[in-house]
């Protein structure tokens, strides 16, 4: 039986370590954050969340969409302004504040005209670009972006949005040339090489981002009086980052605990049932 | 089924009429009555997890089916806004289905090991071992398709690179991929004939388990010593001892699939999956699911495109033909040490070429050391540990098991399965190659 675990454990392992490597691709290590949300019993820090959404919404979505996301789900239980008092998020009038800022691309029902109209808390997020290529010309030729799933969709996930975001990129190595309307960051995945003159033993890691360094110390005014350093901005932006691609996860962690423990439970009886019969066998 | 008496009495008229127009209580009954060795032990659960298996992804699969849209706009978004924020409990619904797959791969591997170890492929069983192959084969098509459904940039690139394959192939190349395409390129069509095919191969399979479970109750189950069973008092009924112990394992074998589906949902899967697939924008590292990295590395391996494709196709055609390629007499690597160290090489080859698999084929195995280019890459390169992986792979199915079953001396066989318990042995010849049980 044991054993039977051990391999199982075993293949999985095996499993995690046959992860991708990059050749040619370098990144500095990863900043590492110890987060609320970390471990099978973590959970989202709401004060975190509604301050790294004041920095998306003041900072990152000028370039940023996020599309998966509803305003209405920033009131869902375990978002940034979730509120015991409205289970329906769409009543919730922290969240219908927010949704009122933003104007909405719509077709009035009238007159069939497209118009502009303030969001309400069913509507997503609206692009900052009116598309691809908009947002591709406006920055360089790179298209920033969507957020919603950024967390996800990278190696090392918030660390790795913490550390692209708190690097200040002045700091480019001497005989690194960077090219025009790039930043060097060490955290970028990439490779420098073509671009280094210098012992090649000594090539910068990291790659070039299209993206300046985004956040200064008191880039926003915290609500709750926490001091806005580089450091604590990119910490609850990433914060709200992760938020945004497992909205799930404190509905899963506590649905996980009750499985487990049922899984336990009836494993025990089942273990015990199979004693008990197989007593019977005779030999 | 095969010999094994019915013992099914009906006892009620109803019993009685149904019985003689459609016997399907009957059938049931001699099911859940069926005599199995009574020395089965945990590797012979996997059967019984499979079933599991299956029923979760057919069960969950047909929930995310009325929640997605194949279409090129709509599929990430029905997968990504739909199901994994709006539907509720889609997240749990799609988490079991995604790792189901792996929790399936990981179950079926250790029953294919199993039936490798005891010989279970060999007479009578050859046609059960065959549909078990097929099984196989139709679980990968389908998990590869279920892995292109969310249209993340791994499902595309991955069905573009997986799809190109079948261009290798001359003259017909062309026109294949035309076809699996819908077009000229992956696209939309492509997406949808892939959730069709996706929705429709769960069915074959189911067919064929059930075809393979026939298959099995024809001989009977075959057992960790390979005697077979010689008496009554060698077997159980399956129901309630080996229904409860299944259960037990099952149980067991869900622990692991629930630690990943709340705790590590995407662990097993790629980040790049999580951006929307962009044909203009090729991830840096091209990777299958892991339960196919073995057979990516056998490809990869070999710088001809169709002859590594044909090398593909045979590292599973090794599986169909085992039971005329094994010259043995003796079933299980119980008394076959020879044998059986051959074959725990072969499962560190298959892992080396896992791990191969998953690598940059110009990549370092041993950090830091440079040796000589022979066949475009370094010797010290991950190509030539999959190089010599695959080797080793196929020679063990055409040279080491055709062979060693005429050269080896195994270790003496029990006389039957219970031989140390429910007999004493007369010091008489049984295990075919084998001198007799002496123990006393």
């Amino acid at each position: 039986m044991l054993r039977k675990i051990l391999a199982a454990a075993t293949f999985a392992g095996l499993v995690a370590v046959a992860g991708p490597s990059l050749a040619g691709s370098t990144q500095a290590p990863l900043k590492e954050v110890h987060w609320s949300f970390d471990g099978p019993f973590g959970k989202y820090d709401q004060a975190q969340l509604q301050r790294g959404f004041k920095v998306y919404k003041e900072v990152c979505s000028a370039c940023h969409s996020l599309n998966e996301i509803a305003f209405r789900n920033l009131g869902d239980p375990g978002g940034p302004f979730w509120n015991p008092k409205y289970k329906n998020s769409n009543d919730n009038p922290v969240v219908k504040a927010i949704a009122k800022d933003y104007q909405i691309a719509d077709i009035d029902s009238d007159s069939g005209d497209a118009i502009k109209r303030p969001g309400t808390s069913a509507d997503y997020f609206p692009s900052p670009f009116a598309n691809t290529a908009a947002a591709r010309s406006a920055n360089g030729g790179a298209v920033p972006p969507d957020m919603s799933l950024l967390a996800a969709a990278r190696e090392g996930g918030p660390d790795y949005i913490y550390s692209v975001v708190t690097g200040d990129g002045t700091d480019a190595p001497a005989g690194l040339t960077i090219p025009d309307g790039k930043y060097y960051d060490p955290w970028m995945p990439g490779d420098v090489s073509a671009y280094y003159k210098g012992d090649p033993a000594k090539t910068p890691v990291g790659g070039f981002i299209a993206m300046p360094p985004p956040l200064i110390a008191d880039r926003v005014t915290y609500d709750d009086g926490t001091k806005a350093t580089v450091e604590q901005e990119g910490k609850d932006v990433a914060a709200f980052l992760a938020w945004a691609s497992d909205p799930k996860m404190e509905e899963r962690k506590s649905l996980g605990l009750s499985v487990m423990i049922f899984l336990f439970v009836l494993t025990g009886i089942l273990y015990g049932s199979y004693r008990k019969i197989w007593s019977n066998a005779g030999h | 089924m095969s010999d094994h008496p019915s013992t099914y009495q009906p006892n009620t008229a109803i019993e009685r009429w149904l019985d003689t127009r459609l016997p399907i209580i009957r059938f049931g009954a001699d099911l859940m009555s069926f005599p199995t060795p009574r020395n089965l032990n945990y590797w012979y659960t996997f059967g019984g997890i499979l079933a599991f298996c299956l029923g979760v992804q057919i069960v969950t699969g047909i929930v995310l089916a009325m929640h997605y849209d194949p279409s090129g706009a709509g599929a990430f978004l029905s997968v990504q806004r739909g199901i994994m924020r709006d539907v509720n409990y889609g997240w749990l619904i799609r988490g079991l289905h995604a790792n189901g797959a792996s929790m399936f791969f990981l179950a079926v591997y250790i029953h294919i090991l199993r039936g490798l170890y005891y010989g279970s492929y060999k007479a009578p069983r050859e046609v059960l071992w065959l549909l078990g192959c097929v099984i196989y084969v139709l679980m990968m098509a389908t998990a590869f398709m279920g892995y292109v459904l969310p249209w993340g940039q791994m499902s595309f690139w991955g069905a573009k690179v997986i799809t190109s394959l079948f261009g290798a192939f001359p003259f017909i190349g062309k026109p294949l991929t035309a076809l699996l395409w819908g077009g000229f390129s992956v696209d939309e069509p492509t997406l949808n004939r892939f959730f069709s095919l996706h929705y429709l191969l769960p069915f074959a399979i189911a067919a064929v388990v059930a075809l393979h479970i026939w298959a099995l109750h024809v001989p009977g189950n075959a057992n960790p010593t390979g005697v077979e069973v010689k008496s009554k008092s060698d077997t159980l009924p399956f129901h309630p001892y080996y229904t409860v112990k299944d259960l037990f394992a099952i149980s067991v074998f869900m622990i692991l699939f629930a630690v990943f589906v709340f705790y590590m949902p995407e662990a097993l899967g790629k980040v790049d999956n999580q951006s929307m697939a962009d044909p203009l924008k090729t991830p840096a590292h091209i990777v299958p699911e892991w339960y196919l990295l073995p057979f990516y590395a056998i490809l990869r391996a070999i710088p001809d495109k169709l002859i590594g494709v044909l090398a593909l196709a045979g590292a599973l055609g090794m599986l169909f033909i085992l039971p005329w390629l094994d010259t043995s007499k003796v079933r299980s690597m119980r008394y076959r040490p020879q044998y059986r160290m051959f074959f725990f090489i072969w499962i560190v080859a298959c892992a080396a070429l896992g791990w191969c698999g998953a690598q940059e084929p110009d990549g370092q195995v041993i950090h830091g050391l440079t040796t000589f280019n022979l066949i475009d890459y370094d010797l010290n390169s991950v190509t030539w540990l999959s190089r010599i992986s695959s080797i080793y792979y196929f020679a063990y199915f055409l040279v080491i098991t055709p062979l060693l079953g005429l050269t080896e001396t195994p270790l003496p066989v029990p006389d039957s399965l219970y031989t140390p318990v429910l007999s004493h042995p007369a010091g008489v010849p049984s295990g075919a190659a084998a001198a007799p049980e002496t123990k006393g």
